[in-house]
């Protein structure tokens, strides 16, 4: 009876420790396979897969890069000189223009003639680049050469400063106006809400009676609990218009929007761990400070305040971790252009918007949806390196005891 | 003289400062409430939205919702709780409790998209559930986990030793002594941190956009394999991209006056209980 009750208590136990895992493990597993979407980009090519891009054999030019096809293709580069080549002018060649030359019963049953005839038009053009399906692309024909593939390069990623991942022939995955839109966003959003919440913090520890504490500190609960979703409408019905009209802008839904919601979003987060902070400072450094003549404001800033600085930036860090992840609010208001971001009153796109954005149209175990796993990456690492700062700095304050 | 002038001007510049942030709240808060509440009626509650989202209701993401909050639960309340009592009660303070701690911490400060990004790829796609109840519940329980852990092992740690000691001393097993003993003492506490994940659960929007969320389904789930539709995605729908956004309006604020509410709700039941467990405790 006896032996068999602890069995069962042992197995019980055991049921525990494993639920006690779980966290590691969901950690785990999210490090596995973000990591393993992610890191397939690198292996996509840098073209859309099963195309290739044709010249004639006589082109000198045997290379080109992600960003010279692009503005090959965009009409921005026009003469072979620019990436290379001799002075001779540029003809872009598309696959569907073989429609516009023959008619479907010159190409031939099936298509059969296709490679063939579009063999010839490389052929009789010097000046061509030919962007085919490389199941109707002219094969070991003479005066054909087709560019060699490349996969998408580390450097393309995260040194690019384009991100237009549904570009054709190539699509480019700069990352480079992502993070900096992210970070600008965020940390305006901290210079905002800092003074704000640290005034705040302070006036709830030091000076507000124990009647006021009891009505705000709900009140601070509440801003934390409310959805950011409805934080993004009223951002859009709200603040958007005042931003435009104040600031006489084209457009209302800018970086500076986005940091002014996510400001008001932030503050619950520092005000809380600011306030624990500051109340952790010792009644007796506050009474020596005093018994020494200071006055109480004294006090606060040259004793508790220089006291639980690393609570206060612990709540800074926090603060800004959470700006960073936040995602439908800043989808909501920031207008959501993928440009490198010049001032804080043009549209911006931030990591986490990108992903919301255009996860929903990239097919699955293509280039682009990889690109947006990598996001995610990006956003886990970040993410990994605030907690973790957070967690030695809080570590940091002294103990009441001293 | 200037140094009662200085504090005088720093100390109301915070008394300013707090009424701003009070202000703030009151400033949102009153904004969706007067332009909702014309808006909430018992047919905008009971019926499913028609006319491209512009007329009716929206009974379809209220059940959503609530299927949801009652999914992720189911699969976060009990496995939360029981890893916050092994922590607390089994494993003492060896590497492995330290090691979950920071894992709990660090999975509590991952963004909710990443949360969404990792439910598509485990759930939807790799366990093949698709975008369905269960894909986006799973997604949502992962989400209040740390959540439900923290404030279990809050809970778990205010029942007083001499408690279990007592209990230990008459005779009864540990199992018995969590059982019959620390639960039930800690049970408010831990109904607190329930409440407060549903309260989260219920309004994320980034987690269910590639699990569950349907953009208009006027139909009920029949099984958890079906998509549905969700208040907070709905009013995202709604304001941004809906067929004409200036007539559905009017369901936007309804649906943010609602999504309100039930943060209203659920932050007054917690401040409820803890207030009376508070009395409880001075009583002791």
């Amino acid at each position: 009876m006896k032996s068999s009750k602890r069995i069962i208590e042992k197995i019980i136990e055991g049921g525990l420790k494993l639920s006690g895992a779980t966290t590691s493990i969901i950690i785990l597993l999210i490090i596995i396979f973000l990591f393993k979407e992610g890191s397939g980009l690198f292996q996509s090519p840098s073209v859309e897969n099963g195309y290739a891009l044709y010249l004639n054999s006589k082109n000198t030019v045997n290379d080109l890069d992600v960003s010279e096809i692009k503005h090959i293709f965009d009409a921005d580069i026009t003469n072979w000189n620019e990436v290379g080549g001799a002075d001779q002018e540029i003809s872009v060649f598309r696959f569907d223009d073989i429609f516009e030359i023959y008619s479907d019963e010159e190409l031939g049953e099936h298509y059969s003639l296709l490679p063939e005839k579009l063999g010839e038009i490389i052929n009789e053009n010097p000046n061509i680049i030919a962007y085919l399906p490389k199941a109707f692309a002219p094969s070991n024909v003479e005066g054909v050469k087709v560019l060699p593939e490349k996969t998408i390069s580390f450097s393309d990623f995260f040194g690019g400063k384009e991100w237009m991942p549904t570009a054709t022939p190539s699509p480019m995955f700069g990352v480079l106006p992502l993070i900096l839109g992210t970070l600008l966003v965020s940390f305006v959003a901290i210079l905002i809400a800092l003074p704000l919440g640290l005034g705040v913090a302070i006036y709830l520890s030091e000076l507000a009676g124990e009647t006021t504490r009891k009505f705000m500190k709900p009140t601070i609960e509440l801003l934390a609990g409310i959805p950011s979703v409805v934080y993004g409408f009223f951002g859009l019905v709200v603040l958007v218009p005042i931003v435009q009209e104040t600031l006489n802008l084209s457009v209302g839904e800018t970086a500076f929007t986005g940091s002014l919601l996510l400001a008001i979003m932030a503050l619950p987060t520092i005000i809380t761990i600011a306030e624990d902070a500051l109340r952790n400072t010792p009644s007796a450094m506050r009474e020596a400070s005093l018994a020494l003549g200071a006055t109480h404001w004294q006090t606060i800033y040259k004793v508790v305040i220089p006291y639980s600085a690393s609570g206060i930036s612990a709540a800074v860090v926090l603060g800004v971790g959470r700006a960073i992840g936040e995602t439908m609010a800043v989808l909501m208001v920031t207008g959501n252009a993928a440009v490198m971001p010049h001032t804080l009153f043009e549209p911006v796109r931030t990591i986490p918007a990108s992903i919301a954005a255009e996860l929903g149209e990239a097919p699955a175990g293509g280039a682009h949806y990889q690109s947006l796993f990598l996001l995610g990456c990006i956003l886990f690492l970040i993410t990994m390196v605030i907690s973790v700062t957070a967690e030695s700095l809080s570590k940091k304050q002294p103990n009441k005891g001293v | 003289m200037s140094k009662k002038l200085n504090q005088k001007i720093a100390f109301t510049s915070f008394r300013i400062l707090g009424i701003l942030v009070v202000g703030i709240l009151f400033w949102i808060l009153g904004f969706i409430v007067y332009n909702g509440i014309s808006v909430i009626s018992w047919e905008f509650l009971t019926t499913g939205p028609t006319d491209g989202m512009t007329k009716g209701g929206v009974f379809p993401a209220i059940v959503g919702t609530l299927l949801l909050v009652i999914g992720s639960m189911a699969f976060a309340f009990p496995l939360g709780v029981m890893s916050a009592i092994y922590s607390s009660e089994y494993a003492g303070n060896g590497w492995f409790v330290k090691l979950t701690r920071v894992m709990t911490n660090n999975l509590a400060s991952i963004p909710s998209i990443v949360f969404g990004l990792f439910g598509m790829v485990l759930f939807v796609n790799k366990l093949g559930f698709g975008d369905s109840i269960l894909a986006g519940s799973l997604t949502l329980g992962l989400l209040a986990l740390p959540l439900v852990i923290r404030t279990t092992e809050e809970a778990l740690k205010a029942v007083p030793n001499s408690y279990r000691t007592g209990s230990l001393a008459l005779g009864a097993s540990k199992l018995q002594t969590i059982k019959r003993v620390v639960l039930p003492t800690a049970f408010p506490n831990i109904t607190t941190g329930l409440i407060l994940s549903i309260g989260r659960v219920s309004g994320e929007t980034a987690p269910i956009l590639f699990t569950v969320a349907a953009y208009f389904l006027p139909k009920l789930p029949s099984s958890i394999f079906d998509q549905v539709m969700a208040l907070p995605y709905h009013l995202y729908v709604v304001a941004t991209s809906g067929t004409d956004i200036e007539a559905s309006r009017p369901i936007a604020y309804g649906t943010a006056l609602i999504l309100i509410v039930i943060v209203l709700i659920i932050n007054l039941m917690a401040t409820f209980l803890r207030l009376k467990l508070e009395k409880k405790n001075k009583q002791k």
